[in-house]
């Protein structure tokens, strides 16, 4: 690839040379900092090599945070330019772009990340373990995911972002069609990322099924535990998919292959077909943890066990099955068999009746419960009616023969933010405020979260509830802008101000992270809610200390901490330590993920002598990982006293 | 390591295995040497052979459904295949049904 070097970095945009700068002055800073307050090492010893679960948890959500800003400001700005007709915010390539950098950054570097950042955090605590199953791995899995968001992101300034949809479908995704750096960006970084998913989720589900404490049986997990094991289970399967999938367009753009293209034999709607192989599980993968975090919320602040904890824990496993047999209802109108289409069009159905079971068994366990009405218990209970919106609309959208009336409108645009934000990043925000104590040592405020709260939600059906209308009045997405005479000005003006909308309540969030670091009371025991049912609550201190428990606990049944509460059980008091043995932090996974960011990029531009270099890089932190010998480090009876003791005050 | 083996019993399931194995391979090899059916029916009937015998081998000798992971493990490898078979089975009557194999040189 011939580039000059004004086309290698991305000029003549004001926007982009904004961003430039900003980046130039923020990397700036963030280095300035470091040094001046000597704080390298500590970045490095305490975090970066961390095989800690509850570090690398908060570093996915920061991340998360992050990713959550920039899709943000690129959703922002594609709601800019459509607020009027003829708007000249974005040029029609630059729309292009934003619109796909913004869906591939939401789902796969802002909702996985975030979740599987909650899952870190918490699920080895529930499950009474450690750590996981494989720490070094767990570290690793971050490194990927790091640099394939990192890689996606630069995009923007050297090279060009990917302008084919998130869904990037061929032919228009091919050299023909998209030449230039974009569509190899999206193709690398998501490869890599993708790895990290995949060991993240062997790592998991080895995890919930051999490390559990002694007496928690499969059916005496919490349901987030459950939902995470599933999620797991439907990430091994369906991640595959989309690796080789990633890797046929990569070998089609790089090296000439013609598996998707127009010319030779190639068939463009393979890719759209194995796309959604893998693109229909992973809604199931970013929408099962959430389930699972609005359980337990509902359940926390409801004082009450969770309803028909059976039904659901069926209705989950009913969910991993379904959730592989439906991926045709994302291109129906493709040119499928009526046979084809009518059978995938059931499916679809039919995979609604185990969520709708869910949002019952929800209801019920509030039903006759005391219910505290907390910052989190608004996140979830805002979930319900939004969500069964998005639900009802999924299936109008199920109906093959309806959905050549709706699809590619912005009747869908709406249908799966709908789904997305209400499932998703509500459950998100809910889980982060519920757990924020157990990460942080102190609550967010409840006020300023409320205000937050209530605009988030607000907005959120301001600016997303009209394109269902817009939809119905004929109104295509990823159209850059319209004329007056279409008349759809009213609703998308009154959509952006939503959008806006949303956007303030972010910022009071982060407000509110900085608020509450600053002056929220600090919790003095584990247990920051009072209500706790889990054994995640069950710790000595706020934060846990990072072996987690001094002494495994014993289960004896569903809600394991509330259940030792209700019989008077202490497990502070049980002072029979143990040397406890703990892994041993490693710099070899972000050196390897670095050199795979290296080799990625080289492979973008074509310049296989970087690619080469990067490729002989990762084999020798590989061969250098195989020759470590360190099998992790004791923690003594006398630092584990010491601990507890601090602890304790 | 099984129960049997462990009680000093006589391991009859890895004999009873085994002959089964040695059966299915001279059905295959029969099928291929003294038949004059196509080579269509041939690949087919080996293929099928082929299957039973990976199943057998599996939980015969490699002890699959024992243990306390045992159930889990089978139910595993039995979800694996059927998400495969799913996934093929489901791409080529896609690829190649309806009016979408009309511009395609199949």
């Amino acid at each position: 690839m011939d580039l000059k070097w004004n086309e290698f970095i991305i000029t003549g945009d004001p926007l982009i040379l904004g961003a430039q700068i900003s980046i130039l002055l923020g990397g700036i800073a963030v280095v300035a900092a470091l040094t001046y307050f000597k704080k390298w090492s500590w970045l490095w010893k305490e975090w970066l090599t961390s095989v800690d679960h509850k570090k690398l948890g908060i570093m996915y959500i920061l991340s998360a945070l992050l990713m959550l800003f920039r899709g943000g400001i690129d959703g922002l700005m594609i709601r800019t330019q459509l607020a009027k007709p003829g708007m000249e915010f974005l040029d029609p390539q630059h729309y292009n772009e934003v619109f796909s950098t913004h869906g591939v950054i939401m789902i796969l570097f802002m909702a996985m990340p975030f979740l599987i950042g909650l899952i870190n955090y918490i699920v080895p605590l529930q499950i009474g373990a450690r750590d996981v199953a494989f720490p070094y791995l767990n570290n690793l899995s971050f490194w990927t995911f790091f640099v394939g968001m990192a890689l996606f992101n630069i995009s923007f300034i050297i090279g060009g972002s990917p302008d084919a949809g998130w869904t990037g479908y061929t032919p228009l995704a091919t050299n023909e069609f998209s030449p230039g750096p974009g569509q190899n960006y999206y193709l690398l970084a998501i490869q890599i990322a993708g790895i990290g998913t995949l060991m993240t989720g062997i790592n998991f589900f080895v995890t919930i099924l051999k490390m559990r404490t002694k007496g928690m049986t499969l059916m005496k997990m919490s349901m987030f535990t459950w939902t995470s094991l599933i999620t797991m289970l439907i990430i091994i399967f369906a991640f595959p998919v989309l690796t080789v999938a990633l890797a046929m367009q990569t070998f089609d753009r790089l090296f000439g292959s013609v598996l998707f293209t127009l010319q030779g034999d190639g068939n463009p709607m393979l890719w759209v077909n194995l796309f959604w192989v893998w693109g229909h599980p992973e809604v199931y993968i970013v929408i099962l943890p959430a389930f699972g975090i609005f359980s337990e919320i509902i359940s926390t602040f409801a004082r009450k066990q969770l309803f028909a904890y059976k039904a659901m824990v069926v209705s989950i496993v009913t969910i991993s099955v379904l959730s592989f047999l439906v991926w045709v209802h994302h291109f129906f109108t493709m040119g499928n068999s009526a046979e084809a289409n009518s059978f995938f069009s059931i499916t679809t159905m039919a995979i609604s009746i185990p969520t709708g079971v869910k949002i019952f068994n929800w209801l019920f366990t509030m039903y006759r419960g005391r219910i505290t009405f907390t910052t989190p218990m608004l996140w979830s209970l805002a979930f319900i009616p939004n969500f069964v919106i998005g639900g009802v609309t999924g299936v109008m959208l199920a109906m093959a023969a309806a959905d050549y009336q709706y699809h590619n409108t912005y009747f869908l645009v709406s249908h799966f933010h709908y789904v997305l934000i209400s499932g998703t990043v509500f459950a998100c925000f809910a889980g982060l405020i519920y757990w924020y104590p157990k990460m942080f040592g102190h609550k967010l405020n409840e006020k300023i979260g409320k205000w937050a709260f209530w605009i988030f939600v607000i907005g959120f059906n301001v600016c997303f509830f009209p394109q269902y209308f817009l939809g119905l009045d004929g109104m295509p997405r990823r159209i850059s802008t319209y004329l007056p005479e279409d008349g759809w000005t009213g609703l998308n003006m009154i959509s952006t101000i939503g959008a806006f909308m949303m956007g303030l309540a972010f910022l009071i969030f982060v407000y509110n992270i900085y608020y509450s670091w600053r002056y929220s009371p600090r919790e003095k025991t584990g247990d920051a809610w009072g209500l706790g049912r889990n054994l995640e609550w069950a710790t000595t201190s706020s934060i846990p200390p990072h072996y987690n428990f001094a002494v495994l606990p014993e289960v004896t049944g569903l809600d394991p901490y509330w259940d030792m509460k209700e019989k008077g059980l202490d497990q502070q008091k049980n002072t029979d330590y143990k040397p406890i043995h703990m892994p041993s932090n490693s710099s070899t996974p972000a050196i390897m993920s670095a050199l795979m960011g290296m080799a990625a990029f080289g492979l973008v531009f074509q310049w296989y002598w970087v690619g080469i270099v990067g490729a002989v890089g990762i084999f020798i932190t590989m061969i250098v990982r195989s020759f470590d010998y360190n099998d992790g480090y004791y923690v003594s009876v006398e630092e584990i006293k010491e601990t507890e003791a601090k602890a304790n005050k | 390591m099984s129960q049997q083996t462990k009680k000093g019993h006589f391991p009859w399931k890895h004999i009873i295995g085994f002959l089964i194995s040695i059966a299915l391979t001279l059905v295959a090899f029969a099928t291929a040497l003294w038949t004059d059916w196509s080579s269509t029916t041939i690949f087919i009937i080996i293929l099928i052979f082929a299957v039973i015998q990976a199943a057998l081998q599996l939980v015969m000798f490699m002890h699959m459904t024992e243990g306390e992971d045992g159930g889990l493990i089978s139910g595993n490898t039995l979800f694996g295949f059927f998400i495969a078979i799913v996934i093929i089975v489901g791409t080529y009557w896609l690829m190649t049904s309806g009016h979408m194999h009309m511009g395609m040189s199949m």
